[in-house]
């Protein structure tokens, strides 16, 4: 058993949102380099440049590449073997308060949902613990903003639905929603488990590398095929129209009941904000 | 094009969908929130310590400035959500809006008839765009934090004619050239 100190933690979730809040990281701008030389629209050009620039400023000044900091998600895998010496929840909470003090990152945690109000401290965060083997602590963050996260959503739809339902759903979605989630997206798609199961491994599909594929083959066709229809789409870079909507498409996949087929569309906007480290 | 603010109607006459115009001089900072409460207080009968007339409001909510810089990141936030407050303030002189995302029908009729015009600054350059403000005051309600009403002082802050007076709309225009697959 090893023990952990909750400063650790703290420490650890508070670095983690403000690296990620200001350095996009240089394999997202070589990803976006590539979008330029290969989109048709001129204003469509001219939007990826800004956001390059934006991005490299951004890295530059450790400053904030977007002014929605965004309420910010944690995804910890936990070891059996550690021992917490106090409460992980606040723990997070607290490197989440220290941060966006601190790091000058924006407040956009409203009180409550239906009389609004701010919390003033960006807290809380929405936390997602897993039990895993060992005596590591994993801790993924990811400040997730508003424009994109409104765009997302959950359908359940039927077996008979298949394949073509859930092209039909997620286009739809992107089209629909045009510049609104700032595109170019990552688009996470979950499939399958049951309405809470498809919406997390949505988000969690948005959390994987960059250049990774799903390692199920059935997957990793859709998520090809997907990207080139949505890229057929012409919604283009923050809507203007363009031949660049999305970046990649990652798709997770989870055993459901006989009588559904879950998918829920987790749009990332083009500040595609994670950082993850393993203490 | 530049523009300097506030807007004559010859400016918003010559602004056509697809332009990108430079903006410089004072524009006011303004979202939910703000919007709620303004329309709130012109419905009461109050009349707001600004004047709209010939001017742009951009939606937008900042990051809070790092010392010796007028303003945090600030990028447009999405426009539609203040789109049932846009007409009460078109009615006090209110011509430009500028934010990002496509808005509803009745607001873009309501904007020609109200001689306005809609632009967009590209979301989620906020670092970018900060470069362009060159002063920052909070002016009306303060308490509301990010989300008071700022007025900034830019120069050639970019964005691009999304709808026009004349009926040019620049998301239906572009995206129908790119578009090369049906969704129906």
């Amino acid at each position: 058993m090893r023990n952990v100190e909750m400063s650790l933690i703290t420490k650890t979730v508070k670095e983690l949102a403000i690296d990620a809040n200001c350095n996009i990281g240089k394999s997202f701008i070589d990803r976006l380099r590539d979008a330029l030389k290969k989109e048709k629209s001129e204003i469509g050009k001219n939007v990826i440049e800004q956001i390059i620039e934006n991005d490299i400023i951004a890295m530059d000044s450790n400053e904030p590449m977007c002014q929605d900091t965004g309420m910010v998600v944690v995804f910890v895998e936990l070891g059996y073997d550690v021992h917490l010496e106090g409460d992980l929840y606040d723990a997070i909470n607290e490197g989440i308060r220290q941060a966006y003090k601190e790091g000058l990152l924006r407040n956009s945690v409203a009180k409550h949902p239906i009389t609004r109000g701010n919390t003033n401290d960006n807290t809380p965060g929405v936390i997602h613990v897993k039990l895993v083997p060992g005596n590591q602590i994993k801790i993924t963050l990811a400040p997730k903003g508003g424009g994109s996260e409104n765009m997302s959503l959950v359908k359940m739809l039927i077996p008979s639905d298949g394949i073509e339902g859930i092209k039909k759903l997620v286009l739809h979605t992107i089209f629909y929603a045009g510049g609104k989630p700032c595109p170019p997206l990552v688009v996470g798609v979950g499939i399958g488990g049951n309405l809470e199961k498809s919406a997390l491994i949505a988000k969690e599909a948005i959390m994987r590398d960059l250049a990774d594929e799903s390692p199920d083959p059935v997957l990793a066709k859709l998520e090809k095929e997907l990207l080139d229809e949505i890229n057929q789409l012409g919604v283009g870079p923050m809507g203007f129209g363009g031949t660049t909507t999305a970046l990649a498409v990652k798709i997770n996949a989870y055993p459901c009941h006989i009588a559904s087929l879950p998918v829920a569309v987790n749009l990332q906007c083009h500040a595609s904000r994670h950082k993850e480290r393993t203490i | 094009m530049n523009i300097h603010t506030p807007v004559k109607p010859q400016d918003i006459e010559r602004m056509k969908a697809g332009d990108i115009v430079y903006f410089s001089g004072v524009i006011y900072t303004g979202r939910d929130a703000a919007h709620k409460r303004m329309t709130e207080a012109l419905s009461r009968g109050e009349t707001l310590p600004i004047d709209f007339n010939g001017q742009v409001i951009y939606y937008v909510g900042p990051t809070p400035a790092k010392t010796g810089r007028p303003i945090g990141s600030c990028g447009p936030t999405s426009s539609y959500r203040m789109d049932s407050y846009s007409s009460t303030l078109m009615d006090i002189g209110l011509k430009v809006m500028i934010g990002k995302g496509d808005r509803s029908d009745d607001f873009i009729h309501d904007m020609i008839e109200k001689k306005g015009v809609y632009l967009q600054a590209v979301g989620g350059a906020g670092a970018l765009l900060s470069r362009k403000v060159k002063q920052s005051t909070v002016v009306l309600y303060p308490d509301l934090g990010s989300e008071a009403i700022y007025k900034l002082v830019v120069e050639d802050f970019p964005a691009i004619v999304t709808y026009d007076i004349h009926g040019g709309n620049l998301i239906t225009d572009e995206v129908k050239k790119y578009q090369t697959i049906s969704v129906k």
